[in-house]
């Protein structure tokens, strides 16, 4: 199938191979070397980067500019996009601006409420939400126009992704849920954290019944886990996530100083797992502050070198 | 109802700190439904303040009067003779009462003794929950009677997003995820195929968005 843009992403993709993905979050500051380090770790054993967007509802140097950062360097961004912070105007105005630079990868998503960051007495956007985020990045690629009707010059060539999480409630939903951000348009999925194979497993089945494997790219989220304590945030704090007992058994019945290099062991066993489940393209791999950690994961996971492109 | 609840007395007492006199003024409708600003809230605030003002030795004519209405002009005339009586007026009504009181009494102080929070009803004795947020352009018969609106915290037309987890709010475990109870909804209509439909992107224009709003009906104008 000849690809709809530009992305060297969606090309990985449309040849058939496992894509890589990764991500980096941006520095509470301006120093852009912050990001050009994290970058520079990753950059040969990914095909395409992605930057948070105020990840956490934590106010951060932006996400576009830290993507423009990349495509400087030469490397293949995926801008994240949340619907909290902006409004139509400010969303299609980025993604004019982003696409001015050729970024030609986006993530449309809801983000955190901001209750969980460092402004919790803001005031949140919600102008529209994730889908119909997808809906008007499609509309201003596809038909070229905004979403008030009005022709763009030059409209922007991006692959379009969104997130899945297999593991929020209520299960039952999740599946229709994925339909429906195929039919919005998506052509790309990341999804939530997978610890929990079984699950996601289960999620998969339902996903190939639809036949929404072969309608949308899915690659399959994974987090190494740093610490037992890691674990057991993740398991009780974060909300959607779901860690079961046996992973946070493991993690805290390994001494302290090899918690690490278990987390690291696990999330590779995850990938050589999950590279078996029908649907599955690619994987996206979100180290949290832990971005040296993924070129050895790739390499363990025989994921590496990654497809060069002609 | 307007939900709306009382303020702290210390900013109550800030705001009339150079009053000589002045009227607590209930409202006989919502705010007396929540307790929050009816004859009983009334008795009990003015109680208190004539309290603090001798305790403070200030000598403060505290008047009490609660109106069946205050955001009705007719009934707010029945302050006409005794509110020049008051260097200031405090409301315990809602929002709407409360200026259309001033609007009424041009020169008159009128302040807030309460915050006006939500339209919404009594869940229990002692407690009210929000239901809707007049945006103007009602859904309620696409999402099974349940406004995302109102209450999704990212007011999602496509929800749940991923925070959803048994049946509660990424926000808080104190918050049903409004999502949850659409789908509930559907399934007890057996109208589940209906999620999969995506809502079309709002029109906020009828919303706080669009400025001041007003309803106008020709055919009921004289």
């Amino acid at each position: 199938m000849n690809p709809n843009t530009p992305s060297k992403l969606e090309k990985i993709l449309r040849a058939g191979h496992l894509a890589v993905t990764s991500e980096c979050g941006p520095p509470r500051g301006s120093d852009a070397a912050h990001i050009v380090h994290k970058a520079e770790l990753i950059k040969n054993h990914v095909d395409a980067i992605n930057i948070t967007d105020n990840q956490t509802s934590v106010c951060r140097l932006c996400s576009l500019a830290a993507c423009i950062r990349l495509k400087l360097m030469g490397l293949e961004p995926v801008l994240q996009m949340v619907v909290r912070d902006r409004n139509r105007i400010a969303l299609q105005s980025d993604i004019l601006g982003a696409a001015s630079f050729d970024i030609h990868n986006v993530l449309c998503l809801s983000g955190d409420h901001q209750r969980f960051g460092d402004s919790a007495q803001g005031q949140n956007v919600f102008d529209l939400d994730s889908m119909q985020l997808i809906q008007t990045v499609r509309r201003m690629r596809d038909e070229g126009k905004f979403l008030g009707g009005d022709a763009i010059g030059r409209p922007p060539r991006m692959f379009v992704g969104a997130a899945a999480n297999p593991f929020a409630d209520p299960f039952e939903i999740r599946v229709p849920r994925l339909a429906k951000k195929a039919a919005a348009g998506a052509e790309f999925i990341q999804t939530q954290c997978i610890y929990n194979i079984e699950k996601f497993e289960r999620w998969m089945e339902g996903v190939r019944e639809r036949g929404l494997h072969e309608r949308v790219f899915i690659l399959a989220g994974v987090t190494p886990l740093k610490s037992a304590g890691m674990a057991r945030y993740m398991k009780t704090k974060v909300p959607g996530m779901d860690v079961p007992d046996e992973v946070v058994k493991r993690m805290a019945g390994t001494p302290k100083d090899k918690q690490a290099e278990e987390g690291i062991t696990i999330c590779v066993e995850s990938i050589q797992r999950l590279k078996d489940v029908k649907g599955v393209a690619g994987f996206h791999i979100m180290a949290i502050e832990w971005e040296e950690r993924v070129p050895g994961i790739v390499e363990r996971a025989g994921l590496y070198p990654r497809p060069a492109l002609n | 109802m307007i939900v709306a609840e009382r303020k702290p007395i210390e900013e109550i007492i800030e705001q009339v700190k150079d009053v000589r006199s002045l009227l607590v003024l209930g409202c006989n409708e919502c705010v007396t439904v929540c307790e929050a600003g009816g004859k009983k809230e009334v008795g009990v605030l003015a109680s208190a303040l004539r309290m603090v003002f001798l305790q403070q030795a200030r000598e403060v004519n505290v008047g009490e009067r609660t109106l069946e209405r205050q955001c009705d002009t007719e009934y707010l005339e029945e302050l006409r003779d005794a509110i020049d009586q008051y260097d200031a007026v405090v409301s315990l009504a809602c929002g709407v009462g409360i200026q259309f009181t001033a609007e009424k009494y041009p020169s008159k102080p009128v302040y807030p003794g309460v915050n006006t929070s939500f339209m919404g009803a009594t869940q229990e004795r002692g407690v009210w929950v929000e239901r809707c947020q007049g945006c103007g352009g009602c859904i309620l018969a696409r999402t099974g009677a349940v406004c995302p609106v109102a209450r999704c915290a990212k007011r999602l037309f496509n929800g749940p997003c991923g925070g959803s987890t048994d049946g509660k709010c990424e926000i808080s475990k104190d918050v049903d995820c409004a999502w949850q109870l659409i789908i509930n909804r559907l399934k007890a209509l057996n109208r589940l195929q209906d999620y999969e439909t995506l809502a079309p992107i709002k029109d906020w224009s009828t919303d706080r968005a669009g400025g001041p709003r007003k309803v106008v009906r020709e055919d009921l104008r004289s």
